[in-house]
């Protein structure tokens, strides 16, 4: 369809006249254009800014929003004009499109928000003009990349159930999931260093006592190395198998290139120990020990630069490739010339054109070993040249090289730093989260104490309580009234809650778990409450001093709560461990005032510390939850503040454990 | 002994080395190689032509439009055409717009060459609109001596078959490859002679204007579509 040039289609209708004469049957009547409209102006109203143009510019393109009936959805009757609520800075270039038929990037706007405003308009983002649809792809890469490195994260903590082959696949290639996994990382650490220093310390000569020649200390110490060889070599074969054993694919996982290294590192032992003393293949068992270098490339497992370098590398590898094939060509080129140059010159070490390749290289690469120099001043001359093009020719892909490490290598810090801001931001966005669902919970008090102030007829509380929820939340909060309504009680986790209607409520986290810890902990006779630390070593929270279990005074309640950092089973490993508290918590709550003994304890365990831990386990902020919220009459205070209890303060008390994994 | 050696040696080296840069500098005058990338800038040198066409009054004054269809008229001519000219190539762009399927530039010569009645290589907005106000608004005589105009390439008053052939050929490479039923050569050649057996009442082999004009208004079929294009804008 060539909308683009929409307006010249009465020009090439009127230019078909030159066919009518030519023509041998009569033409076809010409569709009646019935709705005649002069041509109009049209007011685009986008957030303010008013656009205005041709409803015969919109027409245009008859597929999008703007040029089909869809925008009589937008059109305001009373100011006659189409609004919509959008960006107007956006909508520019969308406007731009429908003029000048070609859609531009701005370079200065987010991709994805630039996404949504074409999804929005029904505009493909294919038709953006070749001037800007390389940036826009390279944007919308990069941001794809993000949102699949996030994801990669995500599926990291997908932790049921996995079998014992996958857990220890994972247990390989994240190293911090389990104390396990990083016991096993660190020894084939050590043996890989231990074996390249041995390898190393083999060549080194020692002097003997008994002879006056050094050997080296291989052959001296024949006995140690090869134990320590030996056990190198077992250590890497059972860390084959065993990796071989848990990988999902066999298949990939042997073409990989890790494990060809692996393999190469210790085929040579097991194929000495079968070669045994035969001299004919001793000096092919010799080479075969050169090998066992590459057992230095396993370290590139443990380290993330080593691996950048290789990919860098392997995605350089045209510009390698490049710069290979032009030095090959000045080799041979100077090598010739040189040769012919030093032809003359008596006994010259230049004799033949390969002969003259090795000096080329060393000129070339500025090394100037100086073992063939030339003698005529022709071969001085060119080889001053050769060696000024040699440096040239080598300093112009470098950059190359360089530019893509570093592009890669801050890929891959952004992607570390991103992974570690992301613990903080999901930890805050769980408050702000949580802050909404508590003020369900909240409000579902406020109604309950207007009932009960209304029995007790005292007015000013009631105005006091009452809070100034908007339409919206109060609608909201009444269909989560309903949905609890509709659900039926199982007696599962609310033993206590006998007196209850018999619907599901909505109940804080903290108290979920901690009653499905209480039925899971229903053997262990020394969960009571008492304010020594708990003794499991796993749990290290700041609190060691003073752990906080409170007496509860109404014993009718939940026993003991345990403090926010949870002895759930350990799940995940992190290096680090802040802990943050929420200092608003004992202030505003009325509760606290009573309980001034516990504040104390609290307090050092609030302030924000960093220990290490190993485990930890994402408590949430809590409101004060209200697993059994419904009875009670407020005066029933005392609780502490993490007790189940009927709080009117909307103060979040709780500490927020953040982890920061860092390795 | 050896400082003749070095003397040979060094006059020959500085020989070869005064040869190698004369040569290189020759080239260079000769203007195979250039050193400076700028000389393929030069070669780009854009000219800027503008062109702004006579008021509308007079516009209305010697075309049969109405001053908003002018208007509408030049919206759209400018906005294709920013500079306010269309030179061949644009006009070949424009044109094949409409005919994806086949090739059009040929066509498009032709037409071209109809509206740019001073031939000066650009088509003006005034060009255009005169063009269109006879196709669009014009009797039928000023529109049959237009469609001679397109046909009579030479311009020199007759329509020969080659002409014809031409003209013929270029309708038929706009219809494309897939067609049906299937185009054969000599189609345009067999529809030539059609045209010449109507047209060519003395037999002379070629085509006046006032035989096409005559042949023409006796025709119906070519009567009644001449009336179709006339509520094009």
């Amino acid at each position: 369809m060539a909308t683009g040039v929409a307006a010249w289609l009465p020009f090439a209708r009127a230019a078909a006249i030159g066919w009518m004469p030519v023509a041998t049957c009569p033409m076809p009547v010409a569709p009646r254009d019935n709705s005649k409209k002069q041509d109009e102006l049209i007011i685009l109203n986008v957030s303010g800014r008013r656009f205005q143009t041709w409803r015969t510019t919109l027409d245009r393109y008859p597929d999008t929003l703007l040029g089909s009936s869809e925008k009589d959805f937008f059109y305001n009757e009373d100011t006659k004009e189409y609004f919509f609520d959008r960006d107007p800075d956006a909508f520019r270039s969308i406007l731009n499109f429908y003029r000048t038929g070609k859609l531009h990037y701005p370079r200065h706007e987010c991709i994805s928000a630039y996404d949504e405003e074409l999804t929005f308009f029904g505009i493909i983002p294919e038709i953006i003009g070749d001037c800007c649809y390389e940036e826009y792809k390279d944007r919308k890469r990069e941001n794809l990349e993000r949102l699949q490195d996030d994801q990669e994260e995500n599926k990291d903590l997908k932790l049921p159930n996995l079998n014992f082959r996958e857990t220890m696949w994972r247990a390989f290639e994240n190293p911090h999931t389990s104390t396990l996994a990083l016991v096993f990382y660190y020894v084939t650490g050590f043996f890989i260093a231990i074996s390249v220093i041995t390898n190393v310390v083999e060549t080194v000569p020692c002097s003997s006592t008994t002879n006056q020649k050094d050997m080296p200390c291989g052959e001296r110490y024949t006995v140690a190395f090869f134990c320590i060889d030996t056990a190198c070599v077992m250590i890497f074969t059972v860390e084959y198998l065993l990796r071989l054993f848990a990988a999902p694919s066999r298949y990939r996982f042997m073409r990989s290139v890790m494990s060809i290294i692996d393999v190469v590192a210790i085929l040579p032992y097991y194929i000495g120990l079968v070669m045994t003393d035969n001299e004919d293949v001793s000096g092919a068992f010799v080479t075969l020990r050169v090998f066992r270098v590459f057992r230095i490339f396993k370290f590139s497992r443990h380290s993330q630069g080593l691996r950048i370098l290789g990919y860098t590398l392997k995605s350089c590898a045209s510009e390698l490739g490049f710069l290979l094939f032009s030095l090959t060509m000045a080799i041979i080129i100077f090598a010739t010339v040189m040769f012919y140059a030093e032809k003359g010159s008596s006994s010259t070490k230049f004799t033949s054109i390969p002969a003259s390749f090795w000096y080329t290289i060393v000129t070339m690469t500025t090394l100037g070993y100086g073992d063939m120099v030339p003698k005529t001043i022709a071969g001085k001359i060119f080889g001053s040249i050769c060696s000024l093009s040699g440096v040239l020719v080598i300093a112009l892909p470098v950059p190359v090289i360089v530019s893509n490490f570093s592009r890669i290598y801050h890929q891959n810090q952004r992607a570390d730093k991103r992974r570690a801001q992301k613990k903080t931001r999901l930890a805050r966005i769980k408050i702000a989260k949580s802050g909404s669902s508590n003020a369900f919970l909240q409000s579902k008090h406020n109604g309950l104490l207007n009932e009960l102030l209304e029995l007790t007829g005292s007015e000013e509380d009631e105005q006091k309580l009452i809070k100034s929820t908007s339409l919206l939340e109060s609608q909201h909060h009444h269909l989560l009234h309903c949905l609890e309504k509709t659900t039926v009680r199982t007696p599962l986790c609310f033993a206590l809650n006998s007196q209850n209607s018999s619907a599901h409520e909505f109940v804080d986290e903290q108290v979920y778990e901690q009653n499905c810890l209480k039925t899971a902990l229903q053997t262990y006779p020394s969960h009571s409450p008492s304010i020594a630390s708990h003794d499991s070593p796993a749990v290290s929270c700041c609190c060691t001093s003073g752990k906080k279990n409170t007496p509860l005074p109404n014993a009718s309640l939940s026993p003991a709560n345990p403090v926010p950092s949870h002895r759930g089973p350990p799940q995940e490993l992190s290096a680090l461990h802040i802990q943050a508290s929420d200092p608003m918590s004992q202030i505003s709550s009325r509760s606290n005032l009573n309980l001034r003994t516990n504040e104390s304890n609290r307090v050092n365990c609030k302030s924000g510390r960093i220990t290490t831990a190993i485990i930890s386990l994402p408590t949430p902020p809590a409101l004060t939850p209200d697993a059994d919220g419904l009875h009670g009459p407020p005066q029933r205070r005392p609780p502490p503040p993490l007790g189940p209890s009927i709080q009117t303060t909307t103060s979040s008390a709780g500490t927020n454990i953040v982890k920061v994994s860092a390795l | 002994m050896l400082s003749a050696i070095w003397e040979t040696e060094g006059l020959q080296t500085v020989g070869i080395v005064v040869l190698v840069f004369a040569s290189i500098k020759l080239l260079h005058i000769l203007g195979l190689i250039s050193f400076s990338e700028d000389s393929v800038e030069d070669e780009l040198e854009l000219s800027a032509v503008r062109h702004r066409p006579e008021g509308l009054e007079q516009l209305e004054a010697q075309t049969r439009f109405s001053r908003k269809e002018l208007q509408i008229l030049y919206r759209g001519f400018k906005n294709e055409c920013p500079s306010g000219v269309v030179n061949e190539d644009t006009f070949k762009d424009i044109y094949a717009q409409f005919f994806p399927q086949g090739d059009a530039s040929t066509y498009a010569h032709f037409l071209f060459n109809a509206f740019d009645t001073d031939h000066n290589g650009s088509l003006s907005f005034e060009d255009f609109v005169m063009g269109l106000s006879i196709l669009l608004r014009g009797t039928v005589q000023e529109k049959l001596i237009w469609a001679f105009n397109l046909y009579d390439i030479n311009k020199d008053g007759y329509i020969t078959k080659e002409e014809m052939l031409d003209i013929m050929k270029a309708i038929y490479d706009m219809m494309g490859k897939c067609t049906y039923p299937v185009l054969k050569e000599e189609t345009p050649r067999q529809h030539v002679e059609v045209f010449f057996q109507k047209m060519d009442k003395n037999k002379d082999g070629v085509v006046t204007i006032d035989e096409f004009i005559d042949c023409c208004q006796n025709d119906e079929n070519i009567m009644r579509s001449m009336h179709l294009f006339e509520n094009v804008l």
